[in-house]
């Protein structure tokens, strides 16, 4: 069988390979979603103390170190037992806000935007930040980095560092902050909302506007029906730091919420031998294969799962657009996957009004940060919503706190199924016989993955105009029968 | 596979100046029998024992390591040998964790006069270890490993460019 | 002047990393557009789309700086940091993982068939067959191949020679920003770089240098956990109030920000100038400050640090003198040079995969 290798995916954060095999006809036969890294967290922080657990889980991903650190204090909060006094659970949540809006920012202008503003065809030269630059204006690069240093400059405010933060200990934090600190964190988070509303401004102008953009949105290729899950509060609004995850079908139903001790009645992991990563799928649906439909037990977790999972957004600003959202595709749930861009943008605009909804709270800078745990450690869950997902952190420690087991599930691990199916369809719909593979048949097929943001981006770095790349297709015997290059 | 019963453990042995060097002396001097498996390494003072010396050991070969210093409230430094006392024990847990028996780092306090004990305490460690079993710990150079850190022996040159 | 017009060629590669190091360098802000003024930037992975067969393409040294940020975890991370070396005039282990091995160095602890087995069958893990990834995989359509996962986890000096080592998890921007100068500088012969070998964007003493807490005699009576810490007073060392702290051994240029944060240092900018295993010159200072001669009581003071081999070799291990435990070392064979497969295991069926 013919196959087609990229190798490695690159945009992204992590490692990660495409096979793509074609049948005698040249049509797409399957395609597999390789991911070849491991370093195996869940075993060796055995044997750690858990309140290194926020620290150490930190170095899982550097990109959303915040996220892991968040869940970590959480879940080494529920092992102890104790529960944080309000200032310190709304410190990290401004902490965890101010992130978001950073996190969501690059991958939306570096990562996702040049696909996404520039068009799917445009050329190489241009599809990348610098074309974002030159079609929307050059002040863009530097809002853009002005957006990434302030949200973490408040990372680092409250969390210690810039990357990797260090305050969260069970019981609450290290430290808090000064009133100078708050007015400071209050006056970046006021300019946040309005380079949010600037963004999803700039995604209805450019994008919106654009017909032929909108029928790719619409269309079938990046459309799939499957459950969604994400984190509310309880009033079924989307929440990042804390709440219940809510589980709804492809039609929307909503089949239940569940609190982070019960996240093993609903979430279970499948392996199969070819990569390293593992599959979640809902345990009460059941695993069915790489399929679509009520009955498959493939979910997603992504910007658009969160905001089909729920009833709302708890700030008015996103709220409007949300609605809007909806109104636009048609209802809820949306399925089509190149959506989860403007659902990112409406996020972006929710984590920027409730950063500053937190800064200016008047317990916001109280000296009460910390409780002293006065209970047996045992075990405990932490989930949060990271940017790419759920995340949930399980601890099992001795009674002097010391880790005896570890379980967990990681943001884009939920995606991992979903990812496949997108991959596959998006390479069936574009690659067929009679079809010349060339490089912008391929970025169609990474855009079908892009669209989940797998962990990572990167802001105002400034891409080179070529893209260089090399197919190399084999024959069953292994014999090369064609290799297509571009500017290499 | 090493035929254990063919073992001769290689141990080696910090022993300081004042008292612990001069009973090692005294032994060889009253042409006392003990084996020839400790290579001494003296040093002023038990104090002055590194952690890192018995890691470099273990980590080059080295079956064992003994440690000897003068007994508490005799050192010639008036309370140095506490240092190494304190040293050793968290030594001790750290190397429990990388799977390195207990018995294979020893600390022995023994006074300038206490040759025939010290001979004791080493044929007695040799005996330990050859029970134990070698270590054979994979960085040292016999087993395979290439040393801790190669030196760089490139010099990157760097182009000027147009400014 | 430099002999063809083009700007010299950059790249950075994160081998079993975790993406802290790429966003360090993004926190130079404005500074990164100073780098791309003056550096082609050939190979990214996290930022644009060249891929290894581009590499591979290139002359050998034609790419003049390459930071390699991430540990040796797997046989991909091996040929690459190969592949790296020898396009590269001047290869940079850059940050923590590359140069000493970091936190997923403590994998180093366990034996593969612990990790694996730990990973492949946690409690939400629906395994009933034992399948385990498989380094070759014979699907219906083809072979799926994926790296080989070592034993022991290494160092890139390990496997190649580094020319420049950048400690830090992640190094502190402002270090990055200071460095990136320097070798701009250098590159229009206005300033030298450094002789080989040599550690750089690093201070010369310890955290304990730059922290501002008041540090009085170290005396320490009890080790105590942060969160068990009443009142803790945010101006005095923590080690002092029983915090294992690694100040003392860790090299400066972090600007001590956690300890300031009331954090303890963990020792993410590796061991101090001079050290030959960080976790030996730790030990070395706890034992110090332990404020006791009788051997039960401080048996009993020890017992508060309940975790050793993580505390001094939580960022160090793979990089120290023994590198992994005993057991660890076990893969397929006994050799750590060797590219050993890694643990023989239960062979999967070939799954149909239907329903794809």
């Amino acid at each position: 069988m013919q196959r087609i290798t990229i190798d490695p995916i690159t945009r992204l954060e992590g490692h990660g390979k495409i096979e793509i095999f074609l049948d005698a006809e040249g049509n797409v036969a399957n395609t597999y979603f390789q991911i070849p890294e491991l370093r195996g967290f869940e075993r060796f922080c055995v044997g750690r103390p858990v309140e290194e657990m926020p620290l150490l889980t930190n170095r899982i991903c550097g990109v959303c170190p915040e996220a892991h650190h968040m869940a970590a204090a959480k879940a080494a909060d529920a092992v102890y037992h104790v529960d944080p006094p309000p200032t310190a659970k709304k410190l990290r949540e401004l902490l965890y806000s101010a992130f978001y809006v950073t996190d969501h920012t690059t991958h939306f202008y570096a990562l996702a935007g040049p696909d996404f503003v520039m068009g799917p065809d445009a050329p190489v030269a241009e599809r990348n930040i610098l074309g974002v630059i030159h079609k929307v204006g050059l002040e863009i690069g530097g809002k853009v980095i002005q957006c990434r240093k302030y949200g973490h400059t408040v990372v680092e405010m409250i969390g210690g560092r810039k990357v990797h933060p260090c305050t969260s200990i069970p019981g609450g934090l290290t430290k808090g902050i000064t009133e100078e600190q708050r007015v400071e964190i209050e006056k970046m988070g006021r300019w946040a909302i309005e380079f949010a509303q600037f963004s999803l401004k700039l995604f209805n102008d450019i994008v919106l506007g654009n017909k032929a953009y909108v029928d790719l949105i619409l269309g079938d290729i990046y459309y799939h029906r499957t459950h969604y899950i994400g984190m509310v509060d309880e009033n079924n609004k989307v929440n990042f730091y804390d709440g219940k995850v809510s589980v709804v079908d492809p039609d929307g139903n909503r089949l239940g919420k569940y609190a982070p001790p019960e996240y093993r009645d609903w979430i279970a992991e499948r392996v199969e031998p070819w990569t390293y990563l593992k599959f979640p799928y809902l345990k009460k649906v059941g695993w069915k294969g790489f399929v679509d439909g009520k009955d498959s037990g493939v979910y997603c977790a992504t910007p658009l799962s969160r905001l089909n999972a729920a009833d709302g957004m708890a700030m008015p600003l996103a709220q409007a657009e949300y609605e809007k959202f909806y109104s636009t595709l048609g209802g809820k749930p949306v399925h089509q996957r190149l959506a989860t861009h403007w659902a990112r943008l409406i996020e972006l605009l929710y984590a920027a009004e409730r950063w500053v909804e937190l800064a200016t709270d008047p317990e916001i800078t109280s000296p009460d940060f910390h409780k002293v745990p006065t209970e047996k450690p045992t075990e405990g869950v932490g989930i949060v919503e990271a940017p790419r997902g759920t995340l949930t952190h399980h601890y099992w420690t001795d009674e002097r706190g010391v880790l005896t087991k570890v379980n967990l599930i990681v943001g884009t691990t939920n995606n991992y199924a979903p990812i496949s199916m997108s991959i596959k369809k998006a390479a069936e719909g574009f690659i067929k016989k009679g079809v010349v593979v060339n490089e912008g048949i391929l970025n169609r097929v990474e855009m079908a993955f892009r669209a989940y943001d797998p962990c990572f981006g990167c802001a105002t770095h400034s891409l080179p105009g070529q893209m260089p790349l090399q197919i190399t297709v084999h024959d069953a015997k292994g014999e090369v029968v064609e290799v297509l290059r571009q500017n290499c | 596979m090493t035929d254990q019963e063919h073992f001769e453990p290689v141990i080696i042995g910090f022993t300081c100046n004042w008292c612990s060097y001069r009973a090692a002396d005294l032994a060889g001097t009253a042409r006392m029998k003990y084996p020839p498996n400790v290579r001494l390494i003296r040093l002023m003072c038990s104090g002055r024992l590194d952690p890192t010396f018995v890691l470099k050991a273990l980590a080059s070969g080295a079956d064992a390591v003994l440690i000897t210093g003068c007994h508490p409230g005799e050192c010639h430094y008036l309370e140095q040998n506490y240092k190494a006392l304190r040293r050793y024990l968290l030594l001790r847990r750290t190397l429990a964790q990388m799977g390195i028996e207990p018995q294979r780092v020893k600390l022995v306090w023994a006074s300038a006069a206490e040759g025939a004990r010290l001979a004791q305490e080493i044929t007695t460690l040799v005996e330990e270890i050859r029970a134990l079993g070698p270590l054979h710990w994979p960085t040292a150079p016999e087993f395979g490993g290439n040393g801790h850190r190669p030196q760089p022996e490139i010099q990157p040159e760097l182009e000027e460019v147009a400014a | 002047m430099s002999t063809n017009g083009t700007k010299p060629k950059f790249a950075m590669y994160w081998a079993a990393a975790c993406g802290g190091c790429e966003i360090a360098v993004l926190n130079i802000h404005e500074k990164i557009l100073d780098v791309d003024a003056n550096f082609e930037v050939v190979f990214w992975p996290v930022a644009m789309d060249a891929k290894y067969k581009d590499v591979e393409a290139m002359p050998d040294e034609s790419i003049t700086l390459t930071l390699f940020n991430g540990g040796i975890r797997n046989s991909e991370n091996e040929e690459m940091a190969h592949l790296m070396r020898r396009k590269s005039k001047i290869l940079v282990a850059f940050g923590s993982c590359a140069c000493e091995g970091c936190i997923p160095g403590l994998a180093n602890l366990s034996t593969v068939q612990e990790i694996f087995d730990t990973v492949y069958a946690t409690v939400s893990t629906d395994n009933p067959q034992g399948l385990r990834p498989q380094f070759h995989f014979a699907a219906p359509e083809g072979e799926l191949r994926i790296p080989a996962f070592y034993p022991v986890l290494k160092t890139l000096d390990q496997v190649v020679k580094v020319d420049y080592y950048m400690p830090g998890c992640p190094p502190e921007s402002h270090q990055i920003a200071a460095v990136v100068d320097l070798v701009i500088k250098a590159l229009h012969g206005e300033a030298q770089l450094p002789p080989p070998g040599a550690v750089i964007g690093v201070g010369n003493s310890t955290v304990c240098d730059e922290c501002p807490r008041k540090r009085n005699e170290k005396t320490i009576k009890q080790f105590v956990r942060i969160q068990d810490l009443q009142a803790p007073d945010p101006a005095l060392c923590l080690l002092e109030q029983g915090i294992p702290c690694n100040g003392p051994a860790t090299r400066s240029g972090c600007g001590a920000l956690c300890p300031q944060a009331g954090a303890q240092c963990i020792g993410c900018y590796g061991p101090a100038e001079g050290v030959l295993d960080f976790g030996a010159r730790l030990m070395t200072a706890f034992a110090s400050v332990i404020d006791s001669q009788d051997p039960d009581e401080i048996e009993r003071i020890l017992d508060g640090l309940v975790d050793p081999a993580g505390q001094f070799y939580r960022f160090s291990l793979a990089g120290s003198l023994l590198r992994a435990a005993k057991p660890a070392w076990k893969g397929n064979g006994t050799r750590d040079n060797g590219r050993t497969e890694g643990t023989r295991v239960p062979s999967a069926p070939a799954v149909p995969v239907k329903g794809r």
